[in-house]
């Protein structure tokens, strides 16, 4: 009884070390490192069976973020709750930062060159975005979330950044963190008449968005309708996806053997498109066991949620899984015909620093709340 | 509320709606892997056909064209490496100037640099495109060492066609040219080859499918531009056939030396027993390599301009009234008719008036009184004109037929005419007029309506003097070193005629040659071992009329286009004979003149070379 509550003390304040080390989720490690080995295996084909210029960058960038990956979920989760409103500011300037300074890169401003990498802050934005939601929610009395007041806040945090994003140009980036930021708005308990009438409300702004988008923007909606109508031009990407992934078969053209993309019929096919390669080498087989990886992957973030005894750690680690999803499902829904192709990589198999350091920054963030689950976090620190 | 309560609530809630979006999350995943499904087993052949069009590209190589030899395997036609100078706009920075540059190596002129700039405006940049073809050694070795400096160009290999023979085989054999668009209706793939050329004329024409092979590919992988990554599938196709043919050669070029010493002539010469045909010719001819390459325009116009038609084999093509020739398949006629008989006398007067027409002998005096024998070696027209209307032009046409005349002997050659053989329904059907005795008297001496080719000639003669069997004309002997169905073969069906008769023509056509008295004594050989026997004819192109008679005009003073065709069929030697020949001479004026001195040269120089007998084939 008294160990047990002096246990139970230990783990509401500080913990250590060796515990956390034992409580890691190393079966969520063990995951993300097969789905990067995939993407490692997926990036030699494409690189036409060699290690360079991809596969190897890859799994090297891998292994060393595995060591901020797992220093994350050492730290302190009070200490990440503390810094939830000031790493969502650092963010947000830094994205003020591309719109005044950043390199122009595939035709829209979204990186800033740190020399080492090239930082994308919308990527760190997401994250941003959902600490802090996080942390509002945690801090809010429960009353208090029926007030209109209260949307306030959330508005302001989700919306500074979509329309910063939105001016980079990027449709797609600003549109995931608006679901993400609303799912976490969802989770905090808003009421759901409210969100219906958010959703009539952005339904009637349609034809005004229509009006203001880029030319480009229109194009790839346009040929996301109806790829087959112009096969050359920019339903091209589309179409050469589906025949792709359809001539895979259920077993697959085999490892190096995927004709469509070693042909680069295939565009991106090391970053936006490699679920694409990865289907048609691998099959119907290949395509399900990585959708099943991922589907382990969100199962292990809602349980850790699930698990949390304090709001901010369930909403943050809800949050981060819900974004990594995203990402899963937009890119491979967009390379298989069901979606515009909007440029979102498939994380930890797609070639691509930002998408890796931030996806293994959130798991490194869930696994923090898994093991700080049982700490008190206090309404204001 | 205490506060547990309330973050009980808020649990309450947010697990709630945890579990609304995790459900969401599965049907999301559901969705995926459904969508991954549909187009991988359901649309996956649609979409494995499109992969596989794709990425494969098919390149067919032309085929090498089969050779033509002659009976004792001496080419005729063959092919010789053709270089050519192509370039890949992709490879270079200005095509324009390295067209320029390789236009200080060799002869390059402005407008051909032009063209190739056009062409290569209207190819994917990567597509080679022809500069120039049938390059030198000299020049292949310049452009060899320029190369590097040359960015772009490269040396292809080609094959073009060669006629060693030159204009001796130019109708023979006729030639190749580029695929026409009528032709690439054919469907055969390998027609699409750029530059791949068919047969035009001839025998390159008739076996052409022989001799075109079949088309080899090469299956290539290729990226999106269209670049090759690697071979995926050689078929090395098949070469065309070699054609083994019936001619000698040596005969040939002989046969078009002499019929060149007139202005237009053709000849066949051919194996009166089993139809070998040892030489078929026409005269003026021309270099069937012009063909080979591209024609130049000045050249095409000349050939086509010429009145002589040196494009139309004359021998296979040309339809000319038989004149005197045809005397033989009258006299057959009449004899089998029973309307007379080797008795059978009539009195030649020089001319005979009849159906209100005088029509005259070509003896003004006359003949006197003559025999079929005299009359058929002395030409004698009134004869024929006196039993023309009784045996009538039905049995005159029936016995036309069996002698091969009026039909489309098939031969492997292009353009083989049927020539005419009238009858009454003919007439009738043609010019809506019913026939008059009169023409059966013309036709009864070659003359009116009735048209024949120097081949049908040959073949006429043939069944004359074989013993009445129903050879016909062919040139091929082997295919391949297999003997085809069309090869020359003495199983030839009867013509069921009586061999008495045979035997009275056959005389009149020794006569004719070997008897003082004959029309074509004048060429007789002297020496015993090359006796021949033939007949003349002389047919008219434009009527006489009663005026020019009365001026005692001369062929000399009409314009060449009107003067009378010269004609002679001949077989060799007398006894027990192997060869027969045709010769027309296009406005020779006269038979015995100008036509039988060539027959006569023709028939010698086969029996001295001994044409007929087998050959052993070294190959």
């Amino acid at each position: 009884m008294f160990g047990a509550s002096s246990s139970l003390s230990t783990r509401e304040g500080y913990i250590p070390l060796s515990e956390k080390l034992r409580s890691l989720n190393w079966g969520l490690v063990l995951l993300v490192t097969l789905i990067a080995i995939v993407g490692y295996a997926a990036l030699y084909s494409a690189g036409g069976g060699k290690a360079q210029p991809w596969a190897e960058r890859h799994i090297i960038r891998y292994a060393i973020i595995l060591i901020p990956m797992i220093s994350i979920a050492l730290i302190d989760l009070r200490f990440w709750f503390r810094l939830s409103y000031p790493l969502y500011f650092i963010a947000l300037m830094l994205l003020l930062a591309v719109e005044i300074m950043g390199d122009i890169g595939m035709g829209a401003q979204r990186w800033i060159n740190l020399g080492v990498i090239r930082l994308q802050p919308s990527e760190v934005m997401k994250i941003g975005v959902i600490m802090a939601l996080a942390r509002y929610y945690h801090s809010i009395p429960v009353e208090e979330v029926k007030r209109w007041r209260a949307l306030i806040p959330p508005i302001f945090i989700i919306g500074a950044p979509v329309g910063l994003v939105l001016l980079q140009p990027d449709l797609g980036t600003s549109l995931m963190i608006a679901v993400g930021g609303v799912l976490m708005m969802f989770l905090g308990g808003v009421k759901w008449w409210k969100f219906a009438g958010a959703g009539c409300i952005a339904l009637a702004s349609v034809p005004v968005a229509w009006h203001l988008m880029h030319d480009y923007q229109k194009k790839r909606v346009l040929t996301f309708l109806n790829p087959e109508e112009d096969p050359l031009g920019a339903g091209y990407h589309i179409m050469q996806s589906k025949i792709a992934l359809g001539s895979g078969g259920i077993e697959g053209k085999g490892f190096l053997q995927g004709t469509q993309s070693h042909l680069n019929f295939l565009p991106e096919k090391q970053t936006d498109f490699i679920f694409t390669l990865l289907a048609e080498e691998w099959g119907l087989m290949g395509g399900l066991v990585v959708l099943f990886l991922f589907a382990l992957v969100f199962l292990y973030g809602f349980l850790i949620a699930l698990r949390a005894r304090h709001h901010y750690g369930r909403l943050l680690a809800l949050g981060l899984t819900i974004n990594f999803a995203l990402y899963v499902f937009i890119n491979i829904a967009m390379v298989m015909g069901l979606m515009p192709v909007v440029g979102v990589p498939l994380p930890l198999v797609s070639y691509g620093g930002t998408v890796m350091l931030t996806s293994m920054i959130s798991f490194g963030l869930i696994m923090n709340v898994y093991c700080h689950r049982d700490i008190k976090i206090p309404r204001f620190i | 509320m205490s506060m547990l309560e309330r973050d009980k609530d808020r649990y309450k809630t947010f697990s709630r709606r945890a579990f609304l979006i995790g459900a969401g999350k599965l049907g999301f995943l559901g969705v995926l892997g459904a969508r991954l499904g549909y187009l991988q087993v359901k649309e996956a052949q649609k979409y494995k056909t499109l992969s596989d069009n794709n990425r494969i590209n098919m390149n067919l190589m032309a085929p090498s064209r089969g050779l033509i030899r002659d009976r004792k395997g001496v080419v005729l036609a063959d092919n010789i490496q053709n270089f050519r100078v192509n370039i890949i706009s992709e490879q270079t920075e200005s095509p324009k100037k390295t067209l320029e540059d390789l236009a200080k190596i060799i002869k390059l002129e402005k407008h051909e640099i032009n063209k190739v700039l056009s062409d290569i405006s209207k190819v994917r940049r990567f597509v080679p495109v022809q500069v120039k073809e049938n390059l030198g050694w000299d020049d292949v070795a310049k452009v060899e060492v320029h190369l590097p400096e040359l960015p772009g160009l490269f040396i292809e290999e080609g094959e073009i066609r060669r006629y060693q023979h030159k204009k001796s085989t130019a109708h023979l054999i006729g030639y190749v040219g580029l695929v026409n668009a009528t032709e690439i209706e054919q469907g055969d793939p390998v027609l699409t080859v750029p530059g791949f050329r068919v047969g035009k004329t001839g025998i390159e024409k008739a076996l052409d499918p022989v001799l075109r092979g079949r088309a080899g590919s090469i299956k290539r992988e290729v990226d999106a531009r269209g670049r090759i990554v690697r071979t995926l599938e050689k078929d090395f196709g098949q070469k065309g056939a070699t054609v083994d043919l019936t001619i000698d050669a040596e005969f040939q070029d002989f046969t078009q030396t002499i019929l060149d010493r007139e202005k237009s002539a053709s000849a066949v010469v051919m194996n009166a027993k089993n139809g070998a045909l040892y030489s078929l010719a026409s005269s003026p001819s021309f270099d069937p390599n012009m063909f080979s390459k591209s024609i130049s325009a000045t050249d095409w116009e000349r050939l086509l301009n010429n009145p002589a038609k040196p494009l139309t084999n004359k021998a296979i093509a040309g339809q000319y009234p038989p004149g005197s020739t045809f005397k033989m398949v009258t006299a057959m006629a009449a004899l089998e008719a029973g309307v007379i008989d080797h008795n059978t006398t009539h009195h030649c007067p020089g001319h005979l008036d009849m159906a209100g027409h005088r029509f005259h002998c070509w003896k003004k005096a006359g003949h006197g009184r003559m025999n079929l024998v005299e009359a058929l070696s002395q030409s004698c027209d009134v004869f024929f004109y006196k039993i023309s209307s009784e045996v009538g032009i039905q049995r005159i046409a029936e016995m036309s037929k069996r002698m091969g005349l009026g039909q489309i002997l098939p031969l492997d050659i292009a353009n083989v005419r049927p020539g005419l053989v009238p009858t009454k329904e003919w007439k009738l059907s043609h010019h809506g007029q019913t026939w008059r005795t009169g023409e059966t008297v013309l036709a009864s001496i070659g003359q009116g309506y009735l048209q024949t080719t120097p081949l049908q000639l040959a073949t006429m003669t043939a069944r004359m003097i074989n013993g009445g069997y129903a050879v016909r004309p062919a040139l091929l002997k082997e295919v391949n070193s297999r003997i085809p169905v069309q090869a020359p073969h003495t199983n030839w069906p009867r013509l069921t005629l009586e061999p008495d008769h045979l035997k009275l023509v056959k005389r009149g056509m020794d006569r004719a040659v070997n008897h003082t008295k004959g029309t074509a004594h004048r060429v007789a050989n002297e020496n015993p071992n090359y006796l021949f026997g033939g007949k003349t004819g002389t047919a008219q192109v434009r009527r006489i009329s009663r005026q020019d008679r009365l001026d005692g005009f001369s062929q000399k003073d009409l314009p060449w286009r009107q003067r009378h065709h010269a004609l002679f069929v001949g077989y060799a030697p007398v006894k027990d004979p192997e060869y027969v020949c045709a010769v027309v001479v296009e406005h020779g004026e006269s038979g015995s003149a100008a036509a039988a001195p060539i027959a006569r040269d023709l028939l010698t120089k086969a029996m001295k070379m001994n044409l007929s007998k087998d050959i052993k084939k070294k190959s």
